[in-house]
């Protein structure tokens, strides 16, 4: 059984899109972004940082909603999301995730 | 490391995080271990402070000693580190002076709750005008895991190392029962429910008080073989009820038990300055001189 | 900067030692007293809560003398001066954050009416015993300046120095009065308040982004801000920079703790306050503090009669102690007489400063009851040997 319905205003309504900033060298590696982004976006990368821990990366950046989650929920101020904007999608020039641009690596 | 790598970190490292004007960044990374919560806790706490859009020039916060008690430390308002347990009164003294502060208290629940229990009864009895934050992760962590007044029965710290048997501190029903007029508890997890209920915490005038339910990975977690504060986490996402308004003495917590979170109390009554003003003025009528804060010099 | 007339009590008064320091509290600009009662202290508090409503001030009777101390240092930093007041078992519970004001460099004021102890000992009865524990009482190192009036009239005095000690070298200030001295009633005379010097408060000009809280100039005191100011500074317990940011090496606890100490050490001679009287050529000198000073007159004067050439020397600072002084006057004479309630504590700095230059004879009380004059007699006809 369904709970909700699909608003009346459903095609005006547009899904935000978020582009999640990484600061992996802040990271400790807790991953209570990555088991609690609503969207699984997330995993722990298999790099490591400095301190020797593996920083998260995004697998599927382009399913950010910017829903702040992981922001909030990391320790150690290392992760936030900015809102993308409207006419930058489509623009290859912008990586969706500044992490997830793993070059020859 | 390739040129392109290179500049990827430097972009990084160069990159601000929202947080960062509230937060002492010279000062990072913070102590507190992998996986624990109280980060996350400060997170939400800078969260509410934006929110509830406090002058952050007018705002001080004190903690005592302990995991928690370096949270003074690392947020970028007047902040003091005072000692054990005293970080209510330190408070009171700082309210006092200057009535136009919002002071927040921010400590562990061995600080504010067990050597500091008495200060905690008497602050929440005058209502002084504080916000009262106390990190609960059940353990003296900075000294090793100690049994603390908030370990639940049978949990094994380093000073029972068969197991509590003492019956530990319900928080928010005695912060109500002494006369706090905001209580809430939130677990680590509630990270955007724990965030309101600290920015109403902080607009509330009077004593209020916020309890966090933190996972300690290191000492709780790993003593109790729990697995690691990530675990708890999870934990906390299975076991945790929201009940606002709930019957506060069923708010005990044992081991590995339900722990019903949510908003409990939120009442008026006069603060500390209100009351005394008031009555003062009644009394002593045009004689009575208000102390309004310290004369500035210049 | 003077004394507000609006908190002078101008005029001659029959106060005692209690009230008279309540008296000197207000008219050195005290706006926040915190305290628990305890006997033989409670008359000062009282007096605050009466006063402080027709003056502008905050009363705060705490849940106990841990949070009172807390609570005076927090107000300290809030920008009020600040004072607590108790008596030995009180002054135990406060050496905790006494230790913290040392440590944040909060200026703040204690008045510790001393009775007999150890513990709960003599409520009502006097002792001079905490005068070592006033030094040394918290733990690790650190300095502080300690007053001992004598009378009601000096307990007003000593209270409005004692602020203005704690404003200038941000220390914790403490007066030593003692029971007999805080209950005994006498004449005292409050001045006009343009005759009352106030030091003020040692804030920063620095803008936000020039000012190291922690920073000091050649006199090792740092100037100060008060929260609310928008500084946004860090204040600890722990061993700090001079952000006042915690670091835990020894090169920062030796640069730390030894201003600490250096800002009191190097002004000692400065800080030297005695009433001296024939000192000058004597044979014997009575050194005495509080009450045992007045207890030691009729001793002296009995002495004198009978020709011994007896000087008396009272501290009225007693921490930092004198020792010049008294080394200065061991090389002169036969002996020092050192009269204090208690068996045995200023009498241990009489004798180190002496340099074994000459002899010291303590004539002991275990308190509850003053000396008799006659024993300090003895002690002087000993000492003139």
């Amino acid at each position: 059984m369904r709970f909700w319905r699909k608003p009346l205003d459903a095609d005006k309504l547009q899904i935000p899109h978020g582009e999640i900033h990484i600061i992996r060298e802040r990271c400790k590696g807790c991953a209570f972004c990555v088991e609690y982004c609503p969207k699984d976006v997330l995993e722990l990368s298999t790099e490591f940082n400095l301190k020797g821990y593996h920083p998260p990366a995004a697998k599927n950046a382009e399913a950010c909603v910017h829903c702040g989650l992981c922001e909030l929920l990391c320790p150690e101020f290392a992760l936030f999301v900015l809102e993308k904007k409207e006419e930058e999608k489509g623009d290859k020039s912008i990586t969706p995730c500044k992490e997830v641009e793993k070059v020859e690596s | 490391m390739s040129e392109v790598q290179l500049k990827k970190k430097k972009e990084e490292l160069e990159e601000e995080h929202p947080m960062e004007h509230l937060l002492r960044m010279e000062r990072m990374p913070h102590i507190w271990c992998p996986t624990c919560g109280i980060g996350t806790a400060v997170t939400a706490f800078l969260m509410a402070l934006e929110k509830s859009q406090i002058p952050l020039k007018d705002t001080a916060i004190v903690s005592g000693i302990g995991c928690t008690g370096r949270v003074a430390g690392y947020v970028k308002l007047d902040s003091f580190h005072s000692t054990h347990g005293r970080a209510i009164p330190f408070a009171t003294g700082l309210k006092l002076a200057n009535p136009k502060l919002k002071v927040v208290v921010f400590s562990g629940d061995g600080d504010i709750i067990g050597i500091g229990g008495n200060h905690f009864l008497h602050a929440a009895r005058r209502n002084m005008d504080l916000t009262v934050v106390c990190v609960n992760n059940f353990i003296y962590a900075m000294t090793g895991g100690q049994c603390a007044a908030t370990t639940p029965i049978t949990a094994n710290t380093s000073t029972s190392p068969y197991g509590n048997f003492e019956q530990p501190f319900n928080l928010p029903y005695l912060a109500a029962s002494c006369g706090a007029v905001y209580v809430a508890r939130w677990t680590a997890l509630d990270v955007r429910r724990l965030a309101k209920s600290l920015t109403e915490a902080l607009q509330k005038k009077g004593f209020s008080f916020v309890e966090i339910i933190c996972p300690c990975s290191t000492l709780y977690a790993r003593r109790n073989r729990l697995g690691t504060g990530l675990d708890l986490m999870k934990f906390y996402h299975d076991n945790s009820v929201i009940k606002h308004g709930a019957d506060l003495s069923e708010l005990d917590i044992g081991f590995q038990s339900k722990i019903v979170v949510g908003k409990f109390i939120d009442r008026e009554r006069p603060t500390f300055i209100e009351g005394v003003n008031q009555g003062l003025r009644g009394v002593l009528k045009e004689k009575f001189v208000e102390y309004g804060g310290p004369i500035d010099d210049d | 900067m003077k004394a507000d007339p609006k908190r002078v009590l101008t005029g001659a008064h029959y106060l005692d030692g209690d009230h008279a320091a309540a008296e000197g509290a207000l008219a050195a600009g005290c706006t926040f007293v915190a305290g628990y009662p305890i006997t033989p202290s409670t008359e000062v508090v009282e007096r605050m809560a009466e006063r402080f409503p027709r003056v502008g001030g905050v009363f705060i009777q705490m849940e106990d003398e841990l949070g009172s101390m807390a609570a005076v240092v927090g107000a300290a930093w809030g920008g009020s001066k600040a004072m607590t007041v108790t008596s030995g078992p009180g002054f135990s519970l406060m050496m905790e954050n006494i230790g913290l004001a040392c440590m944040m460099e909060a200026p703040c004021v204690v008045v510790n009416v001393q009775r007999g102890g150890p513990s709960t000992g003599l409520p009502t009865l006097p002792g001079q015993a905490d005068m070592m524990q006033a030094k040394w009482g918290s733990h690790g190192d650190y300095e502080l300046i300690a007053l001992s009036p004598n009378s009601p009239q000096e307990c007003f005095w000593a209270t409005i120095k004692a602020f203005n000690l704690s404003e200038r070298f941000r220390v914790p200030v403490l007066v030593m009065m003692d029971e007999c001295v805080g209950h005994m009633t006498e004449k005292v005379v409050i001045p006009e308040a343009d005759q009352i010097e106030l030091y003020p408060r040692r804030y920063t000009k620095l803008s936000p982004e020039e000012y190291l809280p922690f920073k000091t100039g050649k006199d090792l005191v740092p100037e100060m801000i008060k929260a609310g100011d928008g500084y946004k500074i860090h204040v600890t317990g722990l061993t700090h920079d001079e952000r006042g940011y915690p670091v835990m090496t020894w090169e920062a606890q030796e640069k730390l703790v030894r201003r600490l100490i250096e800002k009191i050490r190097l002004f000692k001679d400065e800080l030297v306050d005695v009433e001296e009287e024939q000192t000058d050529n004597a044979d014997v000198v009575v050194v005495s503090y509080g009450i045992s000073s007045r207890v030691s007159i009729p001793a002296i004067q009995k002495a004198r009669k009978e020709g011994i050439k007896v000087g008396y020397l009272r501290l009225i600072i007693a921490w930092p102690f004198p020792e010049k002084k008294i080394y200065e006057l061991a090389q002169k004479i036969k002996g020092f007489v050192v009269v204090e309630m208690n068996y045995g504590q200023m009498v241990l700095e009489v004798e180190r400063a002496t340099k074994g230059k000459t002899k010291t004879i303590l004539v002991p009380h275990g308190g509850g009851w003053v000396h008799e004059p006659e024993d300090i007699y003895k002690a002087i006809k000993e000492a003139a040997k």
